[in-house]
């Protein structure tokens, strides 16, 4: 047990702060978030600038255009990130979730197309699962694969796709067995978004901003090569899927919510904390540090046996609620200036935006009921509860 | 950076667990000649020569045993104020030691010798009458001293901030064996225990407080232990992480068995089971030394108030607070 860098990481944070410090362009820094900010040019060009620094895809092998380098130097690329309120490179959906899935179950030829665009931001990705019937239930995904003249021919509805607007590709769940139901008869797909009969309509959410989209799909003919996993395998990949999306997430959280708790003791110094809140303030450090601290024991677990320790299931859970406290507390800090929106308000809205957004946190990625269940059920071994 | 234990470390964690097992009620010579008592004692002076880490292992272990005995006393609080003679002594199993920090004193009915804190050292104090009071948990006694003379000058007292580290992050180790313990009879209970023709644990308003219990004893290890690394290798954040792992981990712990007992329904409210006994501990340990209120107003002090400086984020990569929302 050591907690300090090694001399190795040490020079690999030193580095990489000074290349943050001088290469982070004013206006994306520290940004009050939202879906809004990737719509840019300027966040491709900030996601090719980390590629070319050779930051996309550290823990990626180097065959793929990776760093090959350990899971602490994404743990402190990401910690670093968030220090230096760097938004994050743009390929949230094909660096956490479609790129691992490729290398996962992809052929080489596959690996050769599509892992080398995602890292230099060239494509973006977004993600097919959940349908207006299937969410939290998503082995009731209803959108239809079938196969025809050498292709899959898809039709149906998905929703709450983030990056929808901007993706050239799609990592799509369907169901290519019109007979089967729940698990079975899943196929997954590798659809272009750019292809006939692709439709994608923004969601706007409470924020006023549309940061995920519904996608309709409407007899799009997809190459039989766009396969991942085989037909009728497509339940396995997706939860490969799920399990990056949540395994990567942890550090991610973790050093955003390190940055948010560090903006509320700046609040708190700038406009005053009395004795609960300073009490309320120093619960929401100590919960973030027992948040790091948990994942560094979850990442030293991955790094000696390969398989992450289970304490860091918990990660997502804790980290949404404790961003809901957070910002919640933001706003009573602020008194009645809480009540003003965005230009109008104090630091152009940050904690408005931040407080409002904070309730889908719960949601998105494995709702909190979700989240214990499998707590419950994997971690604890109770019995299922379906 | 790496936060696993060794080898070495996940064997002495098997060895306290098989032996408490076996052995609920052990005397100090038995701790003495399993090396416990001189864990972090230098070789020559008869201990082991390891870490505050190794000690922590052995306090969460000791924790969810509800041992009864002055490890604690010695260990965490008096250790660090004795010469190396009296250290010795500990090692071989041939002392004992409790500290009056505050007016209720642990382990009275066990520990051989009583230390005090007098104006600017710590002595041992001689010839102090004992009374041992009755406190809601049992297994862990308090008591008063009176009168007596102070003795031997033991040590000086800047030590006394390295005791508070210890002893805070030794409660929140206990802390965090009592909350496992706990956590392991309700689900136990909920995986066996049936009712309208199901397991209990199928139904979410079982599962979940469990998965919160289990979170809130995960967070708690990840402090406490945090907390152990700072104390053994002297890190300046050990008084910050102490303050932050004890405040959690016994407010955690609290929750983890109110939780545990309610899962258990009418049993758990029993005499006869051991649930109450770990509440009883948890609740102890929540009002020994300084309450969470006041751990967060330590915390929120060296966060907040001017002149101070803001704390590092890691333990290697101190960053600056900035202005500004």
């Amino acid at each position: 047990m050591d907690l300090r860098d090694t001399p190795e990481e040490v020079d690999f944070r030193a580095e990489l702060r000074s290349w943050l410090e001088e290469n982070i362009p004013a206006e994306l820094r520290g940004h009050r978030g939202g879906a809004a900010r990737f719509d840019g040019p300027e966040m491709r060009a900030w996601s090719r600038a980390l590629y070319d620094a050779g930051y996309a895809g550290l823990t990626w092998p180097e065959e793929y255009g990776g760093g090959g380098a350990p899971y602490t130097h994404q743990a402190i690329f990401l910690e670093e990130m968030a220090r230096a309120e760097a938004p994050t490179h743009i390929g949230v959906i094909g660096l956490g979730m479609a790129g691992p899935t490729i290398m996962a179950f992809g052929t080489e030829e596959h690996k050769a197309r599509y892992l080398a665009p995602i890292l230099s931001a060239a494509e973006i990705w977004c993600q097919g699962f959940s349908e207006p019937d299937a969410g939290s239930d998503l082995a009731g995904v209803r959108t239809s694969s079938r196969f025809e003249d050498g292709h899959f021919v898809v039709d149906g509805q998905k929703v709450w796709s983030s990056f929808a607007h901007l993706a050239d590709w799609c990592i799509l769940l369907t169901r290519s067995d019109p007979e089967s139901t729940r698990h079975a008869g899943l196929t997954y797909l590798i659809v272009d978004m750019h292809a006939p009969g692709v439709e994608v309509r923004p969601l706007k959410q409470m924020t006023g901003e549309a940061e995920f989209n519904e996608i309709f799909f409407t007899g799009v003919r997809v190459p039989a090569d766009n396969l991942l996993g085989g037909v009728g395998g497509g339940w396995q990949v997706a939860m490969t899927t799920l399990l990056h999306e949540r395994g990567t997430l942890g550090f991610a959280l973790q050093a955003a919510l390190e940055m948010q708790v560090r903006k509320l003791i700046a609040l708190a110094r700038d406009r005053g904390a009395d004795q609960l809140q300073r009490d309320r303030i120093a619960r929401e450090w100590i919960e973030m540090q027992a948040v790091r601290f948990t994942n560094y024991r979850s990442l030293s677990a991955l790094m000696r046996t390969g398989l992450p320790g289970p304490e860091g299931s918990i990660s997502k859970l804790v980290w949404s609620e404790a961003n809901q406290r957070i910002t919640k507390l933001a706003l009573e800090l602020l008194g009645p200036d809480a009540a003003l929106w965005d230009g109008n308000a104090p630091y152009g809205g940050y904690w408005q935006y931040q407080q409002l957004r904070s309730r889908g946190n719960t949601i998105e990625a494995g709702t909190s009921e979700v989240l214990r269940n499998i707590v419950a059920e994997r971690v604890l071994g109770l019995p299922k509860s379906r | 950076m790496d936060f696993t234990f060794t080898p070495e470390q996940d064997a002495l964690r098997e060895q306290a667990r098989e032996f408490l097992g076996a052995n609920p009620e052990p005397s100090w010579a038995q701790l003495a000649e399993l090396g416990w008592t001189g864990v972090s004692i230098a070789e020559e002076e008869g201990g082991a020569g390891l870490t505050f880490v190794e000690e922590a292992v052995l306090f969460e272990e000791l924790g969810r045993a509800l041992y009864r005995g002055p490890y604690f006393s010695t260990v965490a609080l008096t250790l660090p104020a004795l010469p190396s003679d009296l250290r010795a002594e500990v090692a071989a199993g041939e002392a004992s030691w409790t500290l009056a920090l505050g007016p209720l004193v642990p382990d009275l009915d066990t520990a051989g010798r009583v230390a005090t804190v007098g104006g600017d050292g710590i002595y041992e104090l001689e010839g102090a009458e004992r009374e041992v009071l009755t406190t809601t948990d049992e297994t862990r006694p308090l008591g008063v001293v009176r009168g007596g003379d102070p003795g031997r000058r033991l040590a000086d007292a800047t030590v006394l901030a390295e005791i508070e580290s210890r002893s805070l992050t030794a409660l929140a180790l206990e802390a965090c064996g009592v909350a496992r313990r706990a956590l392991e009879f309700a689900i136990e209970y909920a995986s066996t225990r049936e009712q309208f023709g199901r397991k209990i644990g199928v139904y979410q308003a079982v599962s979940h407080p469990l998965a919160d219990a289990y979170t809130g004893m995960e967070l708690s290890r990840s402090l406490a232990l945090w907390s152990a690394w700072c104390v053994a290798s002297g890190d300046p954040q050990a008084s910050i992480a102490a303050a932050a792992a004890k405040s959690f981990a016994a407010e955690s712990a609290v929750s983890v068995c109110e939780t545990s007992i309610q899962v258990l329904g009418g049993i758990g409210f029993t005499w006869e089971h051991e649930l109450h006994r770990l509440y009883k501990r948890a609740l102890g340990i929540e009002s020994f030394g300084a309450s969470g209120t006041r751990l967060r107003a330590e915390v929120a002090a060296a966060l907040l108030n001017e002149g101070t400086e803001a704390v590092p984020a890691t333990p290697s990569a101190p960053a600056s607070v900035e202005q500004g929302g």
